[in-house]
C-alpha cells in the first residue's frame, strides 16, 4: 500500500481508507488511501480505465464502496449523505445541468436543494465565475466552456470546502485551461481543498501540491509532487571518447544504471541531438563529479555531461511499468 | 436538512419547463375535435333514419343484437355480451330514458369510458416514463444525487410531482372534451339520468340494484375510477423509469403492457388467471355503465384490488432500487 509521505500541514478535510469496489466478480478498485486538506490543490492522476471516475463517484455517493470508509469534515459519505455532501462541490465527468432550463433556473434549482443558498449567493457564484450576461439563457444555446463554469458555479453553490473536478479541462481552449488553473489556484489559496482528475501529466504538474498516482484500480503513490519526483534519480546524457571503454567503466559500477535509447522517456528532441559517442544513464546527481574523476583518470575523454531532471511523467511510467498514459 | 416543498417545486419547475404538460393538452386538444366531429356525423345520421326519435333508434339496435344472437358465427362469449347489452337498452327503454342524449356532458362521458384503459395512461406516460430515466439519458442524475439531499426525498419529490401532474391530465380531458364537444352538442345535460348498477351473473342482469343517476353525480364517480387507474398506470411507468435507462426503452416498455392488454381484453379470455395483470384491469368505468368484465369473476373491488397490489409493489421497487442503486453512467 503506499503511504502518504507528504508533509502537508491544513487539517484534514477528504479522508479515504482502504476503500474497494467489486463491481460483477472483478474488484475494479483496489485499496486507495489518501487524504486532501484544506487550501490544497490535490491531483488524481491515472491512464483512462484506471478507476479515477469509480473513485471520485465514491467520493459524492453515486456508488457505494464495497469496503473501507470515506469522510468529509468528519462525516461518513454513505452512511450521512446528507451531513458529508453539505461541504462538496463536484463536477462528475461532463457539467450536465439542464438544457430546457436557463443558467439562473439551473442554478436555483440547486440552490433549493440545500440550505442557506439564498439569491445573494447565487449572485455571488454567478459574478464569480463570470457569466452574468448570458445567465439568463437557455443553457442549450450555451458553449462547453459556459457549461463548464455555470457547472463550477453550481459547485460553488454551497460554499464547500472540498471541491471536486474530474477532468475539468476536457474540451476547454488552451485559453479557458489558463484561466481555469488560474481559478482553481486562487479557490485552493483561499482555503478551499481542491480534489482535480486527470490523465493529464503536466497538468497535474503545473496545477496540483500534491497527486495520487493511480493505475489498476491502485493508489501507487501519494505525495507531494515536488516529493514524488525528486525520489526518482535525474537523467544524466554523456558524451564519451571511447564509448565501449567508457560502457564497461560505467557498467560496472551498481549505483548508475546505463539506459537503451528506447526505455527511456526524454523529449525526441533531446534524442535526436544525442551524438554517436552518447551514453544515457540513471543516476544520484551527487555521484557526477566522482563519475567524471573516474573516467579521466581511465583515459576517457568526457566530452559532454547534462544533467535532465525527473518529470512526473518518468515516475508514472516506472510506477506503472510501461503502461501507456493516454 | 432540506424539506421536501422545495423539491417538489423543482420537480414541477422542470415538468412545465420540458413542456411535457403543453404537448399534452395540445393532443387532447387536437383530437377531442375529432371525435366530437365522428360523434356528430353518427348522431346526424340516426336522427335521418329514425326521424329524431330515439326510443326506434334503441329498438332497433335491441332487435338487432337479438338477430344476431341467433348466428352460429357468434362466439358464445359475444352472445352472452349483446345478450346483456339487449338487457340493459331494455331497461333504458322500460324507463323512457335516452341513453344516448346527446349533449357535451354525454359525450365526455362515453369519451372517458373508451379512453380509459389506453388513451389516457398514453398521455400519463408522457410524463412520468421520462421522469427518472430523462435524467439518467442526459446525465444530470449525477448533479441531483450529489447534493446533500437523501436518494428517497429526490424519488418522493418526483412522485409528488408526477401525482400532481396525473391529476391535472384528468382533469384536462375532463374539462377539454367537455369544453369542445359542447360546442356541437350543447353544454347542457348534467342532471339527465344514467342508470348504473347493473349486477352480470352470467349472461343475465340482474337489475334488483339498478338506479338512476344524475349525469353529473356519474361524471363525478367515473372521474374517481379514471384518476385511481391513471394513478397506478403512473406508478408503473415510473417504476419502469427508475429500472431502465433510457426513456425510449422506459415508454416502449410501457406501450407494449398497455397495448397487450386492449389485446387480452378483446380476446375475452378463457386463460382466467389473467384477470391479475394490471393490464386488463383498466378499465374500470366499465363497471359504472354495466359492460362485462373480460374476464369472468372480476368485479369493481377486485379490479381496485388488483390494481392497487400492482401500484404498493411499483412504489417498493421503485425506492427500494433507486436509494442502492450505484449511478456507473
Amino acid at each position: 500500500m503506499a503511504k502518504d509521505q507528504s508533509g502537508g500541514s491544513g487539517t484534514v478535510v477528504l479522508s479515504v481508507e482502504g476503500v474497494r469496489k467489486k463491481i460483477g466478480r472483478k474488484w475494479i478498485i483496489d485499496d486507495v488511501t489518501f487524504d486532501v486538506r484544506e487550501g490544497e490543490v490535490f491531483g488524481f492522476l491515472g491512464p483512462n480505465g484506471a478507476g479515477k471516475t469509480t473513485t471520485i463517484r465514491m467520493l459524492v455517493d453515486l456508488i457505494r464502496p464495497s469496503e473501507g470508509k470515506i469522510t468529509v469534515c468528519g462525516y461518513n459519505v454513505n452512511r450521512q449523505p446528507e451531513k458529508a455532501l453539505q461541504y462538496v462541490g463536484s463536477i462528475v465527468e461532463n457539467p450536465e445541468v439542464y438544457t430546457y432550463l436557463t443558467g439562473w433556473e439551473n442554478l436555483q434549482h440547486f440552490a433549493r436543494m440545500q440550505p442557506g443558498v439564498d439569491k445573494a449567493r447565487i449572485d455571488e457564484v454567478v459574478d464569480i465565475v463570470r457569466l452574468d450576461h448570458r445567465i439568463h439563457d437557455k443553457v442549450s444555446t450555451y458553449s462547453l466552456g459556459m457549461r463548464q463554469r455555470l457547472g463550477i458555479a453550481q459547485a460553488l453553490l454551497g460554499r464547500p470546502r472540498l471541491l471536486i473536478l474530474d477532468e475539468p479541462t476536457n474540451g476547454l481552449d488552451p485559453k479557458g485551461i489558463k484561466e481555469l488553473r488560474e481559478f482553481i489556484r486562487q479557490l485552493a489559496a483561499e482555503g478551499l481543498a481542491v480534489f482535480v482528475s486527470s490523465h493529464l501529466l503536466s497538468e497535474i504538474q503545473l496545477l496540483c501540491d500534491r497527486v495520487a498516482i493511480i493505475s489498476k484500480g491502485r493508489v501507487l503513490a501519494v505525495g507531494g509532487v515536488e516529493d514524488l519526483v525528486a525520489r526518482n534519480s535525474p537523467y544524466v546524457l554523456w558524451e564519451l571518447e571511447p564509448l565501449s571503454r567508457a560502457k564497461k567503466i560505467l557498467g560496472s559500477r551498481p549505483d548508475i544504471s546505463l539506459m537503451e535509447l528506447d526505455e527511456v522517456t526524454l523529449d525526441d528532441s533531446i534524442i535526436a541531438g544525442m551524438g554517436a559517442n552518447s551514453l544515457v544513464t540513471v543516476m544520484e546527481e551527487d555521484l557526477i563529479p566522482e563519475i567524471v574523476a573516474v573516467l579521466v583518470t581511465a583515459e576517457v575523454e568526457v566530452r559532454a555531461v547534462h544533467k535532465i531532471n525527473p518529470t512526473l511523467e518518468q515516475l508514472f511510467l516506472k510506477l506503472t511499468e510501461g503502461e501507456t498514459i493516454d | 436538512m432540506t424539506s421536501l416543498i422545495p423539491l417538489i417545486r423543482n420537480e414541477c419547475l422542470k415538468i412545465i419547463k420540458k413542456k411535457r404538460f403543453y404537448i399534452i393538452l395540445l393532443i387532447l386538444v387536437v383530437l377531442v375535435p375529432m371525435f366530437t366531429y365522428a360523434q356528430m356525423r353518427i348522431a346526424d345520421r340516426n336522427k335521418d333514419k329514425f326521424n329524431s326519435d330515439w326510443r326506434l333508434e334503441i329498438q332497433q339496435q335491441i332487435t338487432d343484437n337479438q338477430n344476431s344472437l341467433g348466428s352460429d358465427r357468434i362466439p358464445e362469449e359475444w352472445k352472452s355480451y349483446r345478450k346483456i347489452f339487449v338487457q340493459q337498452l331494455q331497461y333504458y327503454l322500460d324507463h323512457d330514458v335516452n341513453p344516448n342524449e346527446p349533449s357535451g356532458v354525454t359525450f365526455t362521458r362515453e369519451f372517458l369510458d373508451n379512453s380509459v384503459s389506453l388513451f389516457i395512461p398514453l398521455l400519463i406516460m408522457a410524463v412520468a416514463s421520462d421522469l427518472v430515466s430523462g435524467e439518467r439519458t442526459t446525465g444530470t442524475i449525477k448533479m441531483l444525487l450529489t447534493r446533500p439531499v437523501k436518494r428517497w426525498k429526490v424519488l418522493f419529490s418526483k412522485m409528488a410531482a408526477l401525482l400532481m401532474f396525473v391529476s391535472l391530465i384528468v382533469l384536462a380531458a375532463f374539462v377539454i372534451s367537455y369544453l369542445i364537444s359542447g360546442l356541437a352538442f350543447g353544454y347542457k345535460g348534467f342532471n339527465v339520468p344514467v342508470f348504473t348498477g347493473f349486477q352480470l351473473n352470467g349472461d343475465t342482469v340482474d337489475m334488483s340494484a339498478v338506479h338512476a343517476v344524475p349525469q353529473w353525480k356519474y361524471l363525478l364517480m367515473q372521474g374517481g375510477l379514471i384518476w385511481f387507474v391513471s394513478v397506478v398506470v403512473a406508478l408503473l411507468a415510473f417504476m419502469v423509469s427508475v429500472l431502465v435507462r433510457s426513456t425510449a426503452a422506459s415508454i416502449v416498455v410501457m406501450m407494449a403492457a398497455l397495448i397487450a392488454g386492449t389485446i387480452l381484453t378483446n380476446m375475452a379470455s378463457a386463460w382466467t388467471t389473467a384477470k391479475y395483470l394490471f393490464m386488463v384491469n383498466l378499465g374500470l368505468t366499465g363497471y359504472l355503465s354495466g359492460s362485462p368484465a373480460p374476464i369472468e369473476g372480476m368485479t369493481l373491488s377486485f379490479s381496485m384490488g388488483v390494481l392497487a397490489v400492482w401500484g404498493i409493489l411499483s412504489v417498493i421497487i421503485s425506492f427500494a432500487v433507486f436509494t442502492k442503486r450505484d449511478i456507473l453512467n
